[in-house]
């Protein structure tokens, strides 16, 4: 991302000379960018703006950090935060398997456009269908423990949604399975990309498949694999309601066993009417969002860094 | 291009294949699942969801369309095209104003609209609803448009300003010297070259759109207007005891798209893929 602010400012520069006078100034560059700012204001600035003045509130009135207070104490929302931090942990499965998958396809040449598109294809679904598909699949007595029992390994079956020690973790593989598709398109355009004479030199050499990637070919994906770990990140910190609502119906259940903090902030607005305490669950969602994309950053220019020095 | 290992040999091959097979069988199952679960009758669903309907039947693809799903669909497209057309028009118009100028704070703005593609929609939801209700907008789809639009704005002024930027100088810039406007300059020549960014930009939005389920669930209350996402979340629950249909729904919500990624699945490869490749 920081690179593509870089690649923006190699726009028309100014030729000298030989520029023309009728070229208008620079500011109209707002009329063409208005329009566009004033949605973006409307929709980021405002809402925002409006959001972090309501935490702070209690029916009009200010009340500081009461609303913080609030819901930092709440078992409910410890609990919300806790599930999100333990979905993080799929973005390591994510990485290592996208990684794999690229590796393995890269050298795949018979069928190469044919298993990535396969591949890519759950991340273009909705979640609402997915959800609903897998939520069937993994019932207790669904396909997939029909499967299991016909294969003798009934002891692997399980009431995969609704057994509250298990159920987020089926729906961190849920995620994972729509999600890796990205992943391998993405660590797969990465790696055709590099070039083939180290790969060349490598085989002469005599290395093996792990030796080579873990050698050449990783060192080289540091920066998409942190684009990759950071977006996959974000997605498991604030853009995991739509599996939740759909795979519970709304609920985060069995119990409390998978409600995310997307589902808290949701069922305190528009079901407890607590629009308050919302805003201010929202806040500090909006705040650990905002830690993350600032960690990227970080990562990125450590990660140009990185390939300046050599 | 793909490349060749010779170390790992025939046997490295196979494995390889075995790998890819095992992940392409784990990537569409559940769409066999759903589309063969279509043609079942709720009992032979149950006790044999893995085999190919014995009997198929339509049943549950007529029940389902006669749920709703019409009129969803015919929304859904509404709200589609309504914020996909207006985000297209206002993200090239911003796109052309972030690559022809070089003004003060360019690459600080530009760079605050791509951060904010990160930002949760449930952040947004609070104030947006409020706003919406004070209007008296909820359940229209005009706030669900202007929403949509806002939210899909950051990529595609980011998208088409990058592309937009590597246009080459010379071609500008004969134009201006022929007295062509700005205006004219952007239609003439920087729209007409900009064909395949546009496409893969649209299909990118066109997606999102039709897929958003949080903000349609809360902003559509009344049935009427309801999308399809929301449609279809609510299908399990009335269609507990019903799977086929449900399936059978799904699997109609579905095929639009799969034939869409058949035709184009370069663009969305590209357009899904931009931020990221880029970033590198």
């Amino acid at each position: 991302m920081t690179d593509a602010t870089a690649t923006t400012t190699r726009g028309p520069a100014p030729s000298g000379s030989r520029r023309s006078s009728r070229r208008p100034g620079p500011w109209h560059a707002a009329l063409w960018i208005g329009p566009a700012a004033i949605a973006i204001v409307f929709v980021f600035a405002y809402a925002i703006y409006q959001l972090v003045v309501q935490s702070f509130k209690y029916k009009g009135a200010w009340t500081g950090w009461d609303n913080f207070r609030i819901v930092l104490t709440d078992p409910l929302f410890l609990t919300a935060l806790k599930h999100n931090m333990e979905l993080l942990l799929c973005v390591p499965v994510l990485i290592a398997i996208a990684l794999l998958l690229a590796i393995v396809l890269s050298e795949t040449i018979r069928g190469h456009t044919f298993f990535r598109g396969v591949l890519f294809f759950p991340y273009i679904l909705p979640v609402t269908v997915v959800g609903v598909v897998l939520g069937q699949l993994l019932t207790l007595n669904g396909p997939v423990n029909t499967a299991l029992n016909g294969m003798g390994l009934g002891k692997l079956a399980a009431d995969w949604l609704g057994d509250p020690n298990i159920a987020l973790w089926t729906m961190g593989a849920v995620i994972v399975w729509k999600e890796v598709g990205f992943g391998i398109v993405l660590f797969l355009a990465r790696i055709l990309s590099l070039p083939t004479e180290t790969y060349e030199a490598a085989s002469l050499d005599g290395a093996g498949f792990w030796r080579k990637h873990w050698s050449i070919t990783l060192p080289q994906m540091t920066g998409v694999i942190a684009f990759y770990a950071v977006t996959e990140a974000i997605v498991m910190v604030s853009w995991v309601f739509n599996y939740v609502y759909i795979m519970t119906n709304g609920q985060g259940g069995p119990g409390d066993s998978t409600v995310v903090t997307e589902l808290y902030i949701y069922r305190m607005a528009f079901q407890n009417q607590q629009i308050e305490l919302a805003a201010a669950a929202a806040v500090i969602l909006f705040l650990i969002t905002l830690l993350l994309v600032i960690i990227f950053f970080r990562l990125q220019r450590k990660s140009l860094l990185a390939v300046v020095g050599e | 291009m793909a490349k060749v290992t010779s170390p790992m040999g025939r046997a490295g091959s196979a494995s390889r294949y075995v790998i890819l097979v095992a992940c392409t069988l784990g990537a569409l199952l559940p769409g066999y699942i759903m589309l063969t679960g279509a043609f079942k009758t709720q009992s032979e669903f149950l006790s044999s969801p893995w085999s190919l309907p014995a009997n198929p039947t339509f049943k549950a693809f007529t029940e389902s369309w006669s749920a709703g799903l019409p009129s969803w669909f015919i929304n859904t497209i509404l709200v589609t095209a309504g914020a996909v057309i207006g985000v297209m028009v206002l993200s090239a118009l911003a796109g052309w104003g972030f690559a022809y100028w070089q003004f003060k704070g360019r690459e600080t703005l530009l760079g605050v609209i791509v951060s904010l593609m990160v930002v949760p929609p449930v952040v947004l939801l609070i104030p947006l609803f409020q706003f919406g209700a004070q209007l008296g907008w909820i359940s229209t789809f005009r706030i669900l448009i202007l929403i949509y639009v806002g939210l899909m704005l950051p990529f595609s002024i980011y998208l088409l300003a990058n592309f937009f930027s590597a246009i080459p100088h010379s071609l500008l810039e004969a134009a201006q010297i022929d007295g062509a406007s700005t205006g004219a300059i952007f239609r003439r020549i920087v729209l007409p070259l900009s064909g395949p960014p546009i496409a893969t930009l649209a299909v990118v939005n066109i997606l999102w759109a039709w897929n958003e389920l949080l903000l349609a669930l809360v902003f559509l209350q009344d049935p009427e207007k309801h999308t399809l996402m929301v449609g279809i979340a609510g299908f399990r629950g009335r269609y507990s005891l019903d799977i086929p249909t449900v399936m059978a729904g799904l699997t109609l919500v579905t095929l639009p798209l799969v034939i869409a990624y058949l035709v184009g699945q370069r663009f969305f490869i590209q357009g899904l893929t931009a931020g990221g490749i880029k970033g590198e």
